[in-house]
């Protein structure tokens, strides 16, 4: 029998995270929730929080759904930090983690 | 003797092609028309839409569309086909990697067509010289006997479960596609029994979801993919030469196999030749031969596996060689020529000349094969371009 590139494995499988050089890091103390990152993520790579809110000074935020970045999938491309109008996501490098 | 209980009749080289898709229990079939191969398409449709054919036919925009869909039929597990020529054969590139790689057995009948500019649409064999790399067996007939005979013995090896990979079947455009020769129609029942039933070991099955040749990351398995093809491919030499055997056998035919060496045992200077053009050689290695010319032709029918061992077994002891190419190639020499040299590199020290001819369908007259002989025979090498120059 000959090699197949076939598997019964959904795609998400691929954990595409590992051509990633920096990483995004939200900071929560500044994250307004606006969710720009979210849409702005080619890669789908940014989900929200369901029920777990997150610390803010302001009250009013912490009870809103926040967004967060899932390095499963995350290929570090800086989109979401470069887009961020709150500059509340750094990218840090992959070898200082 | 042989002739007598056998079905014959005179048919063009797609006409040929056409009916043995018939034959080998052929059951989709998608193509776009170009010509020269615009005929076996016709042909099919119209056996299709008088159900001569049991198959379904479907007519796309483009040969890349042509490619995606019999690459979706042959995915559900069922024998599909297609043709093209020339330029289409360049527009489907990418699909025809993906097959490949696929590991679909899917037969394509290719009338070889010069590529353009200029506009030409004759015999050359540019367009299939340059998706020699995608992963396609690629075999070269030299008549329309072999036409048919190449399809039914294409399906056979292509759905090996070891080898499992698509062929291409060539032909020369307007010598052979265009022009009747008395063929023998192989027997149906015969046929289907010598093709044997199709089944993919890895079809598309609704209950079993799976992912067709979705990303692999580079420690994945993408090289030993790469590789396993390879040696599928390699391992197709010696199939061929085993199915060819059985296939003779069965139809009580003289199917050469992968190489054919025309008066090859004790010359001592030969032509390597690709498709139709070899018939002309052989009529000059006879003529030479009565001159007392110790002359001989070796046609290479299965170019992609390129079958290098029988080729240095026939080159051996030879005292010069030549290799033709009809093909427009930008590399140091012509792709066939380089196949040869480097399948020999090391093995035999023979001087070898390489021949470029008939392009865009330029003839090749008895005269310029015998300017080769006589050019290898005084021992010259290098690239020597055929009856071309300022006229």
């Amino acid at each position: 029998m000959v090699l197949v590139p076939t598997a019964y494995a959904p795609s998400s499988n691929n954990k595409t995270s590992s051509w990633r050089t920096t990483r995004p890091v939200i900071d929560y103390s500044k994250c307004t929730r606006c969710m720009i990152c979210w849409k702005f993520c080619p890669d789908v790579a940014i989900g929200v929080t369901f029920g777990e809110k997150l610390d803010y000074p302001n009250e009013r935020f912490s009870k809103l759904e926040a967004p967060f970045i899932n390095y499963d999938y995350c290929k570090g491309c800086g989109i979401c930090a470069s887009e961020c109008p709150f500059d509340a996501i750094d990218m840090v490098q992959e070898s200082e983690m | 003797m042989r002739a007598i209980n056998k079905n014959w009749s005179i048919m063009t080289g797609n006409e040929a092609v056409a009916l043995a898709t018939k034959l080998a229990g052929v059951k989709f079939v998608s193509a776009y028309p170009i010509t020269p191969q615009t005929a076996i398409v016709e042909k099919i449709a119209e056996m299709v839409a008088n159900e001569k054919m049991d198959a379904k036919f479907i007519e796309v925009e483009s040969e890349h569309s042509a490619m995606a869909s019999v690459m979706g039929s042959e995915l559900a597990g069922v024998r599909s086909f297609t043709a093209s020529s020339s330029h289409g054969i360049l527009y489907m590139h990418e699909m025809l990697n993906w097959v490949a790689g696929m590991r679909l057995p899917i037969l394509m009948a290719v009338v070889n067509r010069s590529i353009g500019p200029p506009w030409n649409i004759w015999a050359d064999h540019s367009d299939t010289m340059t998706q020699r790399d995608t992963g396609w067996m690629q075999l070269y007939g030299e008549s329309n006997q072999e036409a048919m005979d190449t399809i039914i013995l294409g399906y056979k090896l292509a759905e090996n479960k070891d080898i499992l990979l698509p062929i291409m079947v060539m032909q020369d455009a307007f010598t052979l596609s265009h022009t009747s020769e008395p063929v023998e129609i192989r027997d149906e029942e015969k046929v289907r029994e010598f093709v044997g039933e199709f089944n993919l070991p890895f079809k598309i099955d609704i209950n079993k979801p799976m992912g067709y040749g979705s990303l692999m990351p580079p420690d994945g398995p993408f090289m030993e993919l790469k590789m396993d093809m390879k040696k599928s491919m390699y391992s197709g030499v010696n199939k061929f030469i085993e199915i060819t055997k059985e296939f003779n056998e069965t139809f009580d035919a003289n199917f050469p196999g992968p190489v054919e060496g025309f008066m090859m045992d004790d010359a001592d200077y030969a032509l390597i030749t690709l498709g139709s053009i070899s018939s002309t050689a052989k009529h000059v290695v006879r003529n030479l031969r009565n001159q007392g010319k110790k002359v001989g032709l070796l046609r290479i029918l299965l170019y992609r596996p390129f079958p290098k061992d029988l080729v240095i077994n026939y080159l051996r002891g030879l005292k010069g060689f030549g290799v033709v190419d009809r093909s427009s190639t930008y590399g140091p020499f012509g792709s066939l020529y380089m196949d040869v040299i480097s399948s020999i590199y090391g093995k035999l020290d023979i001087p070898a000349a390489n021949f470029i001819a008939g392009l865009g369908g330029r003839d090749l007259r008895v005269v310029d094969f015998e300017e080769m002989f006589m050019r290898i025979m005084e021992g010259e090498d290098g690239e020597i371009w055929i009856n071309a120059g300022v006229k």
